[in-house]
C-alpha cells in the first residue's frame, strides 16, 4: 500500500514536470458535404468466409455530426533541427479478414513496423512508396501462419501505401515522420498528439479521400503548459 | 525427306500456337484488368515453389490469374520453340543447340555470380534446357522458305523476351515494363498469325489471283489503319498499366463536358468523388488527356478502317474471301468501339475490359493479314504482268510486245 502511494507521488511529480515543458495538441475534425458512397468489397470466396456481413470500403468513416475518422494529424513545421529518439516499441499492422488493421496509422522513421497475417489465406505484402519518396518498394509473400514481417523506413512519407495484390481491395496507409508527433482521428473525429514540447507549430490534417493530392489543411498551434487545441472543418469542394 | 510444301500439320500447329497466344493475351489482359500483376511476388518461382508444382489450393484471388498466365505463357513458349524448330527443319538443329547451351551457361553464370538475380538465372537455364531439347528432337523436313524461317526465329526471340519482360515487371516493380510487355504481346500475336497464314494453302493459292491489281490506295489505306490500330493499342496499354482506373468515367461526354477542365481544383474535386474498392491512384490531367486521346484515336481508326474496307471490297471483289475478311474486320472494329464505350459504362468491369483487349488484338491481326495479302498480291502482280502493261504504269516500255497479252 505504502509502495503504491510513493509511486503515485513520483508519477504526479513526473507529470508536473512534463506539463511545464510539454502539452498535448488536441482537436476534432468535422467533414462538411456529401461523401461519395462506399462500395462493397469484391471478396473472393476464401476471404468472404471470414466475414459474417459484407464489408465495405472505409474511405469516409463519419460520425453522426460529420466527425471524420482516419485523418492523419501531425506537426508539419516547427520541429526543424530537432532530432527524436526512435521509439523502442514497434508499431503493428495486421491482416485480418483480408483487410488491413489499422487502415491508417503513423510511424517514425527507422521505427519497427511488424506486419502479421492473422488470416487462413496467403497475402502478398506490397510496400508501394511514392516515386521519389526515398523509401524502397518491396513485395513479399506472407503465407498462412508465417511469422510477422518487420519493416523500417528511412524517409518521411505521408502516406506510404501497403497493399495486397492477391486481394486488390486490401490496402493501408502509414504516415511516416521523423518525429513522434502525430495522431489518427478516431470515430468521434478527435485526436490527441501527446507530449509536444512547448512552442509554435504548423499542424496539418490530411485524409486520403478529402485530400487526394496528399496536401492537407494546415493550422498554427502554440503549445503552452495547457497544450493547444486545433479543430478542423474539412469541406468538400 | 519430307517436302516442306503442303505441310498441313505444320500449318495446323502454327494455327494452334497463334490461338494459344490469343488466349495468353486474354489471360494477361485479365491479370491487368483485375490489377493483380504483382499478386505473385517472386519469379520465376511462385510463392517459393517451382511454378509447375505450386499447389492448386493456393491459386486464390489474384494469384489465380497471375499464376495461370505464367503457366500458359510457358506452354506458348514451348509451342513457339517447337514451331521454330519445325519451320527451320533440318537446318534449325545447330542454331538451337548453340542458343540452348549458351542460355544454360549464361543462366548458370548469373546464378553463380549474381545470386541477387537468381530469378533471371533460373529463367535462362530453364528456357535454355527447353531450347536444347528442341534441338535434340529429330526433325527431318526441309526448311520453309527463307522469309518464313526468319519469322520463326523472330518469334523465338520475342517469346523469350516476353517471358523475361513479364518476370522483370514483377521483380523490378516497373509498370512501364508492363506497357512494353503488353505492346510486344500484340505484335507477337500478329507475327504468329502471319506465320500461320503464310503456311496455309490460301497463301500459296494467292498466285492464282496475281492478275488482280492492288491499287496504292488500298495498300496505303490498310497501312494507315494498321498504324492507327497499333497506336490505339499503345495508348490502351499505357492507360491500363497506370492503375488509375477510369480517368474519365462517362461516355460520350467527359465529366459532362466535351473537354473537361483540367486545373488542380477540378482534379481535386474529381479525385474526392472517386471511390473504388481497389483504391486507384489519384488521376492526373495527363491521364485524362490520354484517355480522351484514345477516344479521338478510336474515331479516327473507325473512319480509316471503314474507308480501307470500302476500297478493298470495291477493288478486290474478284477475291471473295478477301472481301469477306475485310467486312469481318470492319465488324470487329465496330464491336471494338462499342466495347470501349461498354468499358466506361461498366466502370471497367474486368471481363468487358479484357474482351476489349482481345478484340483490339484481333483488329490488329486482321489489319496485318489483309495488308500482307495485298502486299503479296501486289508483288505477284508486279512481277507477273508483261512488260507492256508496266510501260503503261510508266516504268518500262517495250513496244514490240502486243498490249493484248494480258
Ligand atoms: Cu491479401
Amino acid at each position: 500500500m505504502k509502495m503504491k502511494q510513493h509511486m503515485l507521488i513520483v508519477a504526479a511529480l513526473v507529470g508536473a514536470v512534463q506539463i511545464a515543458t510539454a502539452g498535448d495538441i488536441t482537436g476534432k475534425i468535422t467533414f462538411k458535404g456529401a461523401p461519395a458512397p462506399e462500395q462493397e468489397l469484391p471478396l473472393d470466396p476464401g476471404c468472404g468466409k471470414l466475414h459474417s456481413t459484407k464489408p465495405k470500403t472505409r474511405f469516409y468513416v463519419l460520425g453522426a455530426g460529420g466527425e471524420l475518422a482516419d485523418v492523419f494529424v501531425y506537426i508539419k513545421d516547427g520541429l526543424t533541427g530537432k532530432t527524436f529518439e526512435v521509439p523502442a516499441a514497434g508499431a503493428e499492422l495486421d491482416q485480418r479478414g483480408c483487410e488491413y488493421l489499422p487502415y491508417v496509422s503513423g510511424l517514425q522513421v527507422k521505427q519497427k513496423l511488424s506486419v502479421k497475417n492473422s488470416d487462413p489465406v496467403l497475402h502478398n505484402l506490397h510496400v508501394s512508396p511514392g516515386a521519389g519518396s526515398g523509401n524502397k518498394e518491396s513485395n513479399k509473400a506472407q503465407m498462412t501462419g508465417s511469422k510477422a514481417m518487420d519493416y523500417t523506413f528511412d524517409s518521411p512519407e505521408v502516406f506510404l501505401k501497403f497493399k495486397c495484390d492477391v486481394h486488390p481491395w486490401m490496402f493501408a496507409y502509414v504516415g511516416v515522420l521523423e518525429h513522434p508527433f502525430y495522431a489518427v482521428t478516431g470515430k468521434d473525429g478527435t485526436f490527441a498528439i501527446k507530449n509536444v514540447p512547448a512552442g509554435k507549430y504548423t499542424v496539418e490534417a490530411v485524409h486520403r479521400k478529402t485530400h487526394p493530392s496528399g496536401k492537407g489543411e494546415s493550422k498554427e498551434a502554440t503549445v503552452g503548459a495547457a497544450g493547444a487545441k486545433v479543430d478542423f472543418v474539412i469541406e468538400k469542394k | 525427306m519430307a517436302r516442306f510444301e503442303n505441310n498441313l500439320w505444320l500449318h495446323r500447329f502454327a494455327v494452334v500456337t497463334a490461338l494459344a497466344t490469343l488466349g495468353l493475351i486474354g489471360i494477361g489482359g485479365l491479370v491487368t484488368s483485375h490489377g493483380v500483376g504483382m499478386a505473385v511476388p517472386d519469379w520465376p518461382t511462385t510463392y517459393g515453389y517451382n511454378m509447375f508444382f505450386f499447389p492448386i489450393s493456393e491459386w486464390v484471388g489474384g494469384v489465380f490469374y497471375e499464376h495461370t498466365h505464367r503457366l500458359w505463357a510457358s506452354t506458348v513458349g514451348l509451342l513457339v520453340v517447337a514451331l521454330t524448330r519445325w519451320l527451320g527443319g533440318n537446318t534449325s538443329r545447330r542454331p538451337l543447340a548453340v542458343v540452348g547451351i549458351a542460355e544454360i551457361a549464361a543462366g548458370m553464370c548469373v546464378l553463380a555470380l549474381w545470386p541477387h538475380f537468381k530469378g533471371m538465372g533460373f529463367f535462362l537455364t530453364g528456357i535454355g534446357g527447353v531450347v536444347l531439347l528442341a534441338a535434340m528432337v529429330p526433325v527431318k523436313n526441309q526448311p520453309a522458305n527463307r522469309a518464313l524461317v526468319n519469322l520463326g526465329w523472330l518469334a523465338f526471340v520475342l517469346v523469350q523476351l516476353q517471358g523475361l519482360l513479364g518476370g522483370l515487371r514483377v521483380v523490378l516493380f516497373k509498370d512501364q515494363i508492363g506497357i512494353v510487355h503488353g505492346m510486344i504481346a500484340q505484335l507477337f500475336l500478329l507475327l504468329l498469325c502471319l506465320i500461320a497464314f503464310a503456311t496455309s494453302q490460301t497463301w500459296k493459292r494467292l498466285e492464282e489471283w496475281k492478275d488482280v491489281r492492288v491499287s496504292k490506295a488500298v495498300r496505303s489505306g490498310l497501312s494507315i489503319s494498321l498504324v492507327l490500330i497499333f497506336l490505339q493499342l499503345v495508348l490502351g496499354a499505357t492507360m491500363r498499366h497506370q492503375h488509375a482506373g477510369l480517368a474519365v468515367p462517362d461516355f460520350p461526354l467527359a465529366y459532362g463536358k466535351v473537354w473537361p477542365p483540367l486545373d488542380d481544383v477540378s482534379l481535386e474535386r474529381i479525385n474526392q468523388q472517386r471511390v473504388d474498392s481497389r483504391d486507384f491512384k489519384p488521376i492526373t490531367a495527363f491521364q485524362i488527356v490520354l484517355h480522351l486521346a484514345h477516344r479521338i484515336g478510336a474515331s479516327a481508326t473507325v473512319v480509316a478502317v471503314a474507308l480501307a474496307v470500302w476500297r478493298v471490297r470495291r477493288e478486290m471483289n474478284p477475291i471473295p474471301w478477301l472481301a469477306r475478311m475485310a467486312s469481318l474486320w470492319l465488324c470487329v472494329i465496330l464491336c471494338q468501339a462499342a466495347l470501349g464505350a461498354a468499358t466506361v459504362w461498366s466502370n471497367k468491369a474486368a471481363d468487358i475490359t479484357t474482351v476489349h483487349v482481345i478484340a483490339g488484338a484481333i483488329s490488329l491481326v486482321l489489319a496485318g493479314v489483309l495488308l500482307a495479302v495485298t502486299l503479296r498480291l501486289h508483288v505477284l502482280h508486279e512481277s507477273g504482268v508483261p512488260l507492256v502493261q508496266r510501260s503503261a504504269l510508266g516504268k518500262l516500255s517495250m513496244p514490240s510486245q502486243p498490249a493484248s497479252a494480258v
